[in-house]
């Protein structure tokens, strides 16, 4: 294994050492390192070096759909966007809702190198809600899988969803929760408020989100589990998860790119591009997730990367495919939106996008602080750099990204997965 | 969808350039006016098949002192009218949509009547052309007679006038505009330079 | 002006010149030979995702009454079962030259794709999308409502019933307001959009009180179904509150119009004494959903969309 010698980087955006890479691991950090003599030196000058990504909300879209994404390629496309692990979620086809079906997505994981990928387990049989998935089969697969998710459904029947929070007691597992209230948002299309009834698109309210997340918080304390926000994006389930983190309820939540950035507004083009769900809010709620990160309300950033081939957003608004891809444009969003408005340091940024959702995710290789003896799971990121997204320049399968024409700060330079680069010279190795 | 101006003659009304001439003063057309009035009734003899009809813009106002005249003579009025062609201009399709103006056909129609045409300038004869069309979806005349106010030569068409104002020889980059007191606060028809137009 | 997608896209200039222009239209009615020549040589495409019967021929009379040629192409279900996409559709039809296209569509803002896709290059004239809007529908009720009432200005136009679903309430809101009136939404609270901040127009609950300073009330279909849905709890109910009857027809100004988009529901939100009565103005309605159709071809279609010096 070749190793590497990082010089001169800022370490989580604060002092500037070197890193020396070898065997998969951090071997040392500081000045004046002894490095191997065919050691490969990267000069890191202006870079800040961040504990690799993890992403605990990611659309792999394999089985099912290989045309929006693969294992493979979507594995690739976190590795671009300086990620090292990926938490794949189940709404595959077939679900992820058996002990095969996750240890295939580990192994395609594996076999792919380019990002550690765990597996999610859906909570209920075919994401159904009706009856729950084999949750503790899943978790003694190899895929050891501890997150499990309806995600893209609620687990809206309240005594399903007590029951899930309990029985993943047994092996330290977390229910991540798609807050959506079915009957509140039948036919829902975008957010509701002056302008879903301007544009005539059937509203998605904050309080079909807003309710569920109450609702679960409770339950969770009542039997005192693990429970997971997904994708919050309102400034009522702000308040509702920071007024419970407040009385000491157990509660993790998460924020989007997209949803840290975009506003509602974009919806006016009709551009299916725009459609995700949750919807796109308001300057309002953007200003109140903003916040909610920068308090440590929200926990962490995922990206509810949602690859759809071309057909699938190139049609009417109505007749299209929620969601957005993100990953290659993550780290890039966060800096615009929390760096440069000072909510966040890059020490925080390493704390929402690496060490907490890896321990929400119970990744224990990844989320760990750049320090010897920690596998070598390293971002390097050049913040002083801007580029103009085109859809075209990722290597996911898809293109629907919202930031389509938006110039934005950063670029990865260079991902290291267990010391082994993906990414050089902000270029996939291979 | 603004409605582009007119594109042929008479122009949008201009104030008076340095380089334009005046070539009929107020007192020069209400004598050609008047003798349009008469020529109608001896070519017609008398007033009674007669149906004039002005093609907007100027040429409504000009039917109008027409018919005033006339009814002055005979003591008989005319039915008087308005013929808009724009639809039926054949360079539609080539300009920037326009707005329509006003049609308004006398009570009695058009069929078996003569009717006369009224216009300020007669230029290519494209405009008259459309007018002729435009009375084929209307009725059946017995005859279509046309009186101008000025006939500035350049036909492109086998059309003519039976009625003129004044013949006015002019070169194909000069531009002649017709002033009415009902658009443009006075009476005169005015030649001059396109260049003069800035 | 391109395309016609939303109300909201026409300055009262624009309005205006497009009531007057449906004004010459109309006084075609009266002529032996219902044809003129503007759109010759000119293709326009009904394309209807949708039924809607009413708005096809209104729609294909004012095409041929313009000497366009008209292609009714019925497209129903294709797009969100698994027909043809709207793509599709769009590529196939600029491959056949169409110069204009009338669309309807179930899903808001489909029009607006059609024409902002560069998937084709004619004009667009949305004919009704989704619960969106429905333009040239509020162009027929100002200019059947501008022939009774003269101006619009300061005019109080009262609109009532389902709001909430209504492509034709939002057009009307935007383009009467654009003309000057001020207008009052009239429902249940369940169907007016939670937020009306961004409506140019005022709401209310209370028909009755609305009705005495009405100089034309306009009544919206409203389907039956939505009962189903909690939006109300029974039809007579809804009739009993929101309905215009007789009675209520009786506090109106003396000479407030009735109008109604169609089809109506009788006895539901119009009972039939009021449609039949001389207040209605639905019938003619109809009629001049014919001149504003003709109107809005016009201009869209009759010239060259490039911009040309007049020689």
């Amino acid at each position: 294994m070749t190793a590497y010698l990082i010089t001169g980087a800022s370490i989580v955006g604060g002092e500037v050492a070197d890193l020396l890479i070898d065997n998969g691991e951090i071997v040392a950090t500081g000045t004046g390192l002894d490095a191997p003599a065919d050691a490969q030196t990267i000069d890191a000058q202006g870079l800040v070096a961040l504990p690799g990504l993890v992403d605990l909300h990611t659309h792999l879209r394999e089985p099912g759909r290989e045309d929006a994404e693969t294992v493979f390629t979507g594995t690739r496309a976190a590795a671009k966007g300086g990620f090292t692990a990926v938490f794949a979620m189940a709404n595959t086809d077939p679900v992820a809702d058996t002990a095969g079906v996750v240890e295939q997505v580990w192994r395609l994981g594996r076999d792919a190198g380019y990002a550690d990928v765990y597996p999610i387990g859906a909570v209920t049989v075919g994401r159904k809600g009706t009856q729950l998935a084999e949750l503790g089969a899943m978790a003694d697969s190899a895929a050891r899988v501890r997150v499990f998710s309806d995600d893209g459904d609620c687990v809206w029947d309240a005594a399903l969803m007590r029951r899930a929070l309990e029985y993943v007691k047994a092996f330290g597992g977390v229910i991540a929760q798609h807050a959506q209230e079915p009957r509140l948002t039948q036919g829902a299309q975008m957010n509701e408020g002056a302008l879903s009834g301007v544009l005539g698109l059937t509203g998605w309210p904050s309080v079909a989100e807003e309710a569920i997340i109450a609702r679960d918080i409770l339950l969770n304390a009542h039997v005192g589990s693990k429970l997971h926000v997904c994708h919050l994006s309102t400034k009522g389930s702000v308040e509702i998860v920071r007024a419970a983190k407040r009385r000491g309820l157990e509660v993790t939540a998460e924020v989007t790119p997209h949803h840290l950035l975009l506003t509602e507004e974009l919806a006016t083009s009709y551009n299916p591009v725009y459609k995700v769900n949750p919807p796109l809010r308001t300057k309002e709620d953007v200003e109140a997730v903003r916040e909610g990160l920068a308090d440590g309300t929200i926990d962490i950033v995922a990206t509810d990367h949602a690859p759809h081939p071309v057909e699938d957003k190139d049609c009417e608004w109505s007749a299209a495919a929620f969601g957005m891809t993100g990953l290659e444009t993550a780290l890039s969003v966060v800096q615009h939106a929390m760096i440069d408005t000072k909510l966040l340091t890059w020490a925080d940024v390493a704390d929402r996008m690496s060490y907490r959702p890896a321990a929400i995710g119970q990744a224990a290789e990844h989320g760990r602080p750049l320090e010897a003896g920690a596998p070598a799971n390293v971002v390097l990121y050049d913040p002083r750099v801007e580029r103009i997204v085109v859809p075209e320049d990722s290597v996911s399968l898809s293109r629907n990204t919202p930031f389509e024409g938006m110039t934005l700060p950063g670029k990865v330079v260079a991902t290291f997965l267990r010391g082994t680069p993906t990414v050089l010279d902000g270029e996939l190795t291979r | 969808m603004s409605p582009a101006q007119s594109a042929e003659q008479p122009e949008a009304a201009q104030p008076p350039k340095r380089s334009s001439r005046e070539v009929l003063d107020a007192s020069d057309i209400s004598r050609a006016l008047t003798r349009i009035a008469h020529e109608i009734l001896e070519r017609n003899r008398g007033a009674d098949p007669v149906v004039l009809l002005g093609i907007p813009s100027r040429g409504v106002p000009l039917a109008q002192r027409v018919s005033a005249r006339i009814q002055a003579v005979e003591g008989q009025s005319v039915p008087t009218g308005s013929l808009d062609v724009t639809m039926y201009r054949d360079d539609i399709g080539l300009k920037p949509p326009r707005g329509l103006e006003h049609t308004d056909i006398p009570a009695d129609g058009i069929d078996g009547k003569v009717v006369v045409l009224v216009d300020d300038v007669l230029f290519s004869g494209r405009t008259i052309r459309a007018a002729l069309d435009a009375l084929g979806d209307i009725g059946r005349p017995r005859a279509v007679q046309l009186a101008v106010l000025v006939d500035r030569g350049h036909r492109e068409l086998p059309i003519r006038a039976d009625y003129v104002g004044k013949n006015l020889p002019t070169s194909l980059v000069e531009r002649v505009t017709v002033h009415l007191t009902e658009y443009d606060g006075q009476d005169a028809v005015l030649i001059a330079d396109k260049g003069a137009k800035g | 002006m391109k395309h016609l997608l939303s109300a909201a896209d026409l300055s009262r200039d624009e309005a205006q010149l497009i009531l007057d222009t449906a004004e010459e239209m109309r006084s075609l009615a009266d002529r032996p030979i219902k044809k003129l020549p503007a759109l010759r040589g000119r293709t326009v495409v009904n394309l209807f995702f949708e039924d809607s019967t009413r708005t096809r021929i209104s729609f294909e009379a004012a095409a041929k009454r313009l000497s366009a040629d008209v292609i009714n192409f019925s497209a129903k279900g294709s797009s969100l079962s698994k027909g043809e996409s709207l793509k599709d559709t769009a590529l196939t039809l600029q491959a056949m030259g169409a110069d204009g296209v009338v669309c309807r569509h179930g899903s808001s803002g489909a029009p607006h794709l059609l024409a902002k896709s560069g998937w084709m290059t004619g004009s667009v004239v949305n004919a009704g999308d989704g619960t969106h809007e429905h333009p040239t529908q509020a162009l027929l009720d100002a200019f059947t409502m501008r022939r009774h009432l003269g101006s619009l200005d300061g005019r109080r136009i009262t609109i009532v019933g389902d709001v909430l679903h209504s492509r034709v309430a939002r057009s009307n809101v935007l383009l009467l307001s654009t003309l000057g009136a001020e207008v009052t939404v009239v429902a249940p609270p369940t169907l007016v959009p939670v937020d009306m901040s961004r409506w140019p127009c005022a709401t209310s609950y209370d028909f009755d009180a609305v009705l005495p300073k009405s100089d034309a009330v306009m009544m919206l279909r409203v389907q039956r179904e939505r009962m189903n849905d909690a939006f109300f709890p029974s039809a007579r109910e809804y009739t009993r509150r929101y309905g215009l009857d007789k009675n209520r027809m009786a506090q109106l100004p003396d000479e407030a119009i009735v109008l109604h988009p169609g089809p109506m529901n009788r006895g539901m939100e119009i009972s039939a004494e009021v449609a039949d009565s001389t207040r209605s103005v639905i019938v003619e309605q109809v009629t001049n959903g014919v001149a504003i159709r003709m109107a809005v071809l016009y201009l869209l279609l009759s010239g060259s969309n490039e911009e040309e010096q007049t020689a």
